[in-house]
């Protein structure tokens, strides 16, 4: 018997899960107020709920069908495993998209699918789904698209004139690991699809000698995912292949998924709980290559075996490595060492260049631009406060571990 | 001591007539008293009227403006913006504190750059307050749909019941204005509503009651929010961070939150006890489809151009080929005269998959023509096939390769050499250089040089374009140019050269007309 779309809804956005990706931001401005239609994306994205695993819920993320002809052992709908298998058609994404979005559930929908038949057939449907939204219902906002490994070149680039963001995960951060892991994939045929996507982005931005405007292609810009733990990459391995990849394809995230376990999971991997604080490493570092000016060696030279400090993030571990570079006077200091200093963001670091120009900072103004304390005290130089010989403490490490907790007695 | 009443309701032209009337007055902050109607906690002041309909109140006494002072009051643009948010809070003390900025800001212009300032850092954790408040807002509202009225063309109408905590109704309507423009809404709150009927949106400011609609399409809302939900992962805190529980109460999916917590471990433990099982019948299928599956690969001949770079696209001799995107083989026809040997693939030229069309390509190219000479008509490939290079924040910043690099990759160009059989071969730069010849001979020695290479073939030593792009000095970059060029046109010489000596009687066809 043909399976109800609630029981359908069930199967499809449990396959998605795995997928971390739920941005809706950095697409072009737009609403509905001149076209009457639905819809509108405002530069800052939406987050319509949070599930109790502290993940943001956007965009309506399903598959199309969780029916798959390859067989990546990571994955909850490889061929092999017994999971229950559904498909939507095109008119119930469409619907549930617009439905969804009308009772401001979501942002959009994040569509991704299991490849049935073959690449082009699959992404042939996602296509038409976007096609749909974006020019039967005059569909405003925001639609997230995977790309199909192996799909046409020409199903890409229609696919990129209706959606804000297309996504190829790269799954893992060695060759080698795909090949074990993924057999299927192809490593330098996903590198190419990413490859294939930046020139024609870049090119749709050139904005054309007639009409000085830059055609609408991939606002949102692409992205990709990488999981962590199912295989044995350590995390400068994996910090180096995002930084290869944020460099080659101009790509505006990459997400680090840890690895969670999966019903039916193949017997060749971890069945562990998620690596979690690692996740959230390696966003850490991640945020300090994109925006604070570091280099993936240096965040990773001083840990041993190449895995960053589950106990402290990856700024204070490197300022724990490199006392010498500390204090940091915040009066004086050049920009780019401000934003080295453990406990000062972007946000506080322009709060402090904007202010000094007028005033001399102390430590109660750094508390004002909501800078704790506790953390930055060690490491600065302020009018009235020096760390004097803070700085060399041999207990500093321990200052700002977590502390110990006593063992339960059994 | 100056009191002024106002009905607080997030209103900022309440505010700023009496602002204005005060400052321009003089009248000092710790000079004012700023009440909200209905909080003065049933003293003598809840009786008072609200500003405006009492200005006379305001202006009084000894603070009333000397005759013919109308003096313009200007403060920057980023304080009225401010200022509109500030007055949606609900802290009673907004309205003294706005004032206290709009005083100071008169002598201390700058005085909104100096986020760690006590006054400034208060007014943005307020402004911030009504941001987040106004995004949840966005996020939280739940629309449900109404029977829709009779007509021809109904649109759809939509209700939704929410829970601010600020006055933030009018801030917040256009917003769902813009973005559900082709149906009828109306968003009623404890603060005012708000109402679009696809033509006018018009806001009210009286309390509404909730009116407990039922939507059946919550349903499969909750089954999405049920589902999309990993076990796993449970980290309750950084979900009730973004979504306080004080929103709950008016959001569909929270009523599962308890009870999803509650079952997280439970399900991880059935997952894994669930082991892997026999793989389904399709499985099989698959594989045995897959091992018999005919390769779409097109099948060339072995021993042509076009053989040797389907199977370098898979080249994995050295370690290059798992940072570049592809293998960049040479390009040009298999029978021409002359073939050019630059470095290694760059940024471009890895994405393209083509030697040569990155900006040193560009260069290349103009000198070719100015040389007479035409690029179609030659080979041009690379001593190294893919892109080694560093990452540096969002660019890659070219690598050199190695020798062994070089050695590995030689099997490919002795390759392209054999196929072609140019009758000269140019090597751009010491790299290809080491990859034609001896790699112990020095660049610097043979540089202009023609040289013998294999039988009936010349070698001629020149830089690579990118040399001249990189030369800081502009003086010495007109000089290298020049060399540069000097060197194509010995290129152009000698083909002609060969052109008659030979018999082939599409020898010179490389000469440009």
């Amino acid at each position: 018997m043909k399976k109800s779309l609630n029981e359908r809804l069930a199967i499809l956005s449990d396959a998605a899960k795995y997928d971390a990706s739920c941005a809706s931001s950095g697409t072009t401005k737009r609403d509905s107020s001149r076209s009457g239609g639905l819809g509108s994306t405002e530069g800052m994205g939406i987050c319509h709920a949070y599930a109790p695993d502290g993940r943001c819920i956007s965009l309506l993320k399903i598959l199309m069908t969780n029916f798959c002809i390859y067989d990546c052992a990571y994955c909850i709908n490889r061929s092999s495993s017994n999971v229950e298998r559904a498909r939507f058609s095109v008119e119930e994404v469409v619907w549930l998209t617009l439905e969804f979005y009308r009772r401001n559930y979501i942002e959009g929908l994040f569509l991704s699918s299991g490849i049935i038949r073959s690449s082009d057939h699959t992404m042939e449907e996602m296509v038409r789904i976007a096609r749909e939204l974006r020019t039967t219902h005059n569909f405003r906002g925001y639609i997230h698209l995977k790309s199909i490994p192996e799909a046409s070149p020409l199903l890409i680039e229609e696919a990129g004139l209706y959606a804000d963001r297309l996504s190829i995960n790269v799954e893992l951060p060695t060759d080698a690991g795909i090949a074990r892991l993924a057999p299927e994939k192809r490593p330098s045929g996903i590198r190419k699809s990413m490859g294939d996507l930046r020139l024609k982005i870049e090119a749709a931005n050139d904005p054309t000698l007639q009409t000085k405007r830059r055609k609408r292609f991939v606002p949102g810009g692409q992205s990709t995912q990488m999981i962590v733990g199912a295989d044995d990459a350590n995390d400068s391995t994996i910090l180096g292949t995002s930084a290869r990849l944020y460099g080659s394809y101009a790509l505006r995230r990459v997400y680090y998924s840890a690895f969670s376990p999966i019903p039916d999971a193949s017997k060749n991997l971890p069945l562990i709980k998620p690596p979690l604080m690692r996740e959230h490493r390696l966003y850490q570092a991640d945020w300090l290559y994109r925006f604070y000016g570091f280099d993936i060696k240096e965040i990773t030279e001083s840990q041993p075996g190449g895995m960053l400090d589950l106990a402290l993030d990856p700024k204070l571990a490197w300022a724990l490595a490199n006392r010498a570079r500390f204090p940091v006077d915040v009066n004086a200091a050049e920009r780019e060492m401000l934003l080295r200093v453990p406990g000062l963001g972007t946000k506080a670091v322009n709060g402090i260049v904007s202010a000094r120009r007028f005033r001399r900072l102390r430590l109660e103004d750094l508390a004002r631009l909501k800078v704790s304390l506790k953390k930055v005290r060690s490491f600065v130089v302020a009018e009235g406060w020096s760390p004097h010989r803070l700085i060399d403490r041999t207990d500093l490490r321990a200052m700002f571990e977590p502390q110990p907790q006593q063992m339960a007695l059994f | 001591m100056q009191r002024v009443v106002l009905k607080g309701r997030g209103d900022f032209e309440a505010w700023r007539q009496p602002a204005r009337a005060l400052l321009q007055a003089r009248v000092a902050p710790r000079d004012v008293e700023w009440i909200e109607e209905g909080r003065a906690d049933g003293d003598l002041f809840a009786a008072l009227p609200p500003y405006p309909s009492a200005p006379s109140q305001l202006l009084s006494g000894r603070l009333s403006l000397p005759p013919g002072d109308s003096r313009a009051v200007t403060v920057p643009r980023a304080f009225v913006l401010l200022a509109e948010s500030v007055v949606c809070h609900g802290d009673p003390a907004r309205f003294g504190l706005l004032y206290s900025l709009l005083w100071r800001l008169q002598e201390e212009r700058s005085l909104l750059a100096i986020l760690s300032d006590a006054d400034v850092a208060q007014a943005y954790a307020l402004e911030k307050s009504v941001r987040r408040d106004s995004h949840k807002m966005k996020a939280f509202v739940r629309f449900k749909e109404m029977e829709t009225a009779d007509g021809p063309a109904p649109r759809r109408r939509f209700l939704a019941w929410f829970e601010p905590e600020h006055h933030i109704i009018a801030r917040t309507a256009p917003f769902f204005q813009r973005r559900f423009t082709d149906m009828d809404w109306i968003i009623a709150t404890p603060k005012g509503s708000s109402a679009w009927d696809g033509e006018r949106l018009t806001l009210c400011e009286d309390p509404a009651e909730n009116p407990m609609l039922d939507d059946v399409t919550d349903a499969l809302w909750l089954t999405y929010f049920a589902n999309i939900f990993n076990p796993a992962r449970l980290k309750v805190k950084a979900m009730q961070a973004e979504m306080p529980k004080k929103y709950w109460k008016n959001l569909p999916e929270a009523a599962l939150i308890p009870g999803l917590i509650a079952g997280a471990e439970a399900s991880v433990a059935a997952m894994a006890a669930r082991a892997a099982s026999q793989p389904p019948l399709f499985h099989e299928r698959l594989q045995m489809a897959a091992a018999n599956a005919v390769t779409d690969v097109p099948i060339v001949a072995t021993g042509t151009l076009d053989a040797a770079r389907a199977e370098a696209r898979g080249c994995t001799r050295c370690a290059l080929h798992c940072r570049a995107t592809q293998t960049v083989f040479g390009e040009g026809p298999d029978n021409a005269e002359v073939m050019f040997v630059g470095e290694q693939p760059g940024d471009q030229e890895d994405l393209a998959g083509r030697p040569f069309v990155g900006p040193a390509g560009k260069v290349f190219d103009g000198m070719l023509g100015e040389a007479g000479l035409d690029r179609s008509a030659a080979y041009v490939t690379n001593a190294v096939k893919h892109f080694k290079y560093e990452p540096r924040g969002k660019r890659r910043i070219h690598q050199k390769p190695d020798m062994g690099e070089v050695q590995h990759c030689k099997w490919w160009l002795k390759l392209e050499l054999d196929l072609v059989r140019p009758k000269l071969v140019v090597a751009l730069g010491a790299t290809a250089l080491a990859a034609l010849t001896d790699p112990r001979q020095r660049f610097s020695d043979l540089r202009g040089t023609v040289l013998p290479l294999g039988v009936d073939q010349k070698l001629l030593v020149t830089v690579h374009p990118s040399y001249l792009l990189r030369l800081p000095d502009e003086a010495r970059r007109k000089a290298e140019t020049a060399r540069f060029r000097d060197d194509l046109g010995t290129v152009a010489r000698l083909l002609s050269a060969a052109a008659q000596t030979t018999t082939n009687p599409v020898g010179n066809r490389f000469i440009g007309v």
